[in-house]
């Protein structure tokens, strides 16, 4: 038996496996129904501060290797998403809180209202890339993504996981800039900018037109982004993107991840998806010799 | 991954002055009960029941929303995008079957309806609309069993709602499973009288929905979702439910009530 047990900054985790933003995670009801089916912490719904529609349908497009989605980061807003924290919570559910906003100040003030509720840690959508105005341009610079950092670090007494993008050409350079602005961790990666056309109307299909791509397809880009990145922080890292198995999810391990996140595999696979990685990277590790998870981080890079 | 296919229109059934039917052929199976996800270019993408099945399957629409006005405007040969079909299905267990639908509503629980007539079961129809003109499958519910009727405006059958001709149905025969689909609250008499009885029920839910494949969260229904979890939803799950009938999550996931 190996032991699958990780800590990210000081937040425990029965297992390395958690629910990745965007999934399953906008009720209270959901996310308790992940962490029960064994996540090892969830992710909640990126938060902003008012409520928000998020974009028109079509706003999902199923792909042979992945997602596309442009859904606008909807959301009920901090006040009324407190509940749902709180109800979640009733199960003792380890829960990340997920949050944006259009500037730092707002940033803090729900990553201030999220610790209030009760999360274990804060995520900071600093990386979608299909809501205007909202990460997207803050994604692109790396002075922005440190002080963005330091404005939610100075708000709350919580470790501090900036997502970044993986849209920019060096994404390492963003996770040391997250780092200074004192970052507990960094999550990598959100979704890559793309697209699908449907030829016979002769028009992209989301409502949108550009998307954030997700699954196996991004999966090599988001183990080379951990690896990067391992290599020049001296945080903790969470590794997404396209994670569906437990070798998937070594590969993030190996490449210098502590934890992975775990998201449109839901599709396929539905809330079993958690407990079957888990179980694979056990029985993985046990064959190749590692005793605890813990042992494989990085060890890709020799 | 069901991918979306982007279909052309064979045949378009106008049903009633706001209520057309649009047949299609798409390489995807289907089910009583099921829903396919219907990407109206330019508009929306809504989810819809299959009101035929087989391989020139059907959607049955009221137009009452911008998208659903504008379908109602395409000709035979404009193309659609459907995928699917997604959701669970109405399970065809009992011999003698109440189907209680409201409006619309006819459009989901019509397959099933035929599906329960093909295996042998005794199905009995209460329908209902706003007024004569508005019923909907008349004629395919009669050829597979009893048709009752009941109009807002007493212009056909019974006059009054639904679950009132519902009511009276159960005082005078013995039914085994009930169907119903139609505006929840009338639903939610249905299911009440069916518990009170003690007669397995099923319901099918509408819910606003993104994904319609069980990953954004939009049509949570209790700690549910009704786009892979439903949209048919039985006795216990109903009985035990602290949104049926009373609560429904806006587009932007705040709970409000229905």
């Amino acid at each position: 038996m190996v032991d699958l047990r990780t800590e990210i900054a000081g937040v425990r985790l029965r297992n390395p496996t958690m629910l990745a933003s965007g999934f399953l995670d906008e009720t209270g009801g959901s996310l308790l129904r992940v962490f029960r089916a064994g996540a090892g912490a969830v992710v909640t719904k990126s938060i902003g501060p008012e409520p928000r529609e998020g974009y028109a349908n079509p706003t999902v497009v199923q792909l042979d290797t992945g997602l596309l989605n442009a859904v606008g980061l909807p959301n009920p807003g901090i006040e009324e998403f407190t509940h749902e924290v709180k109800e979640a919570l009733t199960g003792n559910a380890v829960i990340i809180g997920s949050v944006y906003g259009k500037d730092a100040a707002e940033y803090a003030q729900v990553a201030s209202r999220m610790e209030d509720a009760g999360v274990a840690a804060i995520e900071m959508n600093l990386s979608c890339p299909h809501a205007k105005g909202l990460g997207t341009e803050i994604a692109q610079s790396e002075e922005a993504v440190k002080e963005f950092t330091r404005a939610v670090k100075d708000a709350v007494d919580l470790p501090v996981f900036p997502k970044l993008s993986p849209n920019v050409s060096d994404i390492a350079s963003f996770a040391v800039a997250a780092e200074k602005g004192g970052a507990d961790g960094i999550v990598a990666i959100n979704t890559v900018k793309a697209m699908a056309i449907a030829p016979e109307l002769r028009m992209p299909i989301l409502a949108n037109r550009y998307g954030g791509l997700s699954g196996p397809a991004i999966r090599p880009i988001g183990v080379r982004a951990v690896f990067d990145i391992y290599d020049k922080v001296d945080i903790p890292v969470i590794g997404v993107g396209g994670v569906d198995s437990g070798m998937a999810a070594l590969e993030y391990l190996m490449a210098g991840a502590s934890a992975v996140q775990i998201g449109t595999a839901l599709v396929d696979q539905g809330l079993g998806v958690f407990e079957r990685v888990t179980k694979e990277m056990n029985s993985v590790l046990e064959d190749i010799g590692f005793k605890a998870v813990s042992e494989a981080v990085g060890v890709a890079h020799g | 991954m069901a991918r979306l296919q982007i279909v052309p229109l064979l045949e378009i059934v106008p049903e009633s002055h706001h209520t057309s039917t649009f047949r299609f052929r798409a390489d995807f199976g289907g089910a009583a009960g099921q829903f396919v996800m219907v990407w109206i270019p330019r508009h929306d993408e809504l989810p819809m029941a299959l009101s035929y099945l087989g391989p020139v399957k059907g959607i049955t629409v009221h137009a009452y929303g911008d998208a659903t006005k504008a379908l109602l405007a395409f000709r035979p040969g404009d193309r659609i995008g459907v995928r699917g079909p997604y959701g669970n299905t109405f399970r065809l267990e009992g011999e003698k079957v109440l189907a209680v639908a409201g409006g619309t509503g006819m459009a989901s629980v019509i397959a099933a309806i035929e599906a329960f007539a093909q295996q042998g079961a005794e199905v009995t129809t209460a329908m209902g609309a706003r007024t004569a003109e508005e019923l909907l499958f008349v004629d395919r519910a009669s050829a597979s069993g009893e048709v009752h009727v009941a109009t807002d405006d007493g212009t056909r059958g019974f006059h009054g709602f639904v679950p009132a001709l519902a009511e009276r149905l159960l005082q005078k025969h013995k039914f085994d499973q009930i169907l119903t689909c139609g505006p929840e609250r009338m639903m939610k008499l249905v299911v009440d009288m069916a518990h009170a009885q003690r007669i397995p029920v099923q319901a099918s839910l509408e819910r606003y929905m993104k994904c319609g494949i069980g990953i954004c969260d939009a049509c949570a229904f209790d700690d549910k979702l009704v786009c892979v979890d439903g949209p048919v939803f039985t006795s216990a799950q109903l009985a035990s439910s602290r949104d049926f009938g009373g609560y429904r999550r806006t587009k932007d996931g705040r709970r409000v009530p229905l």
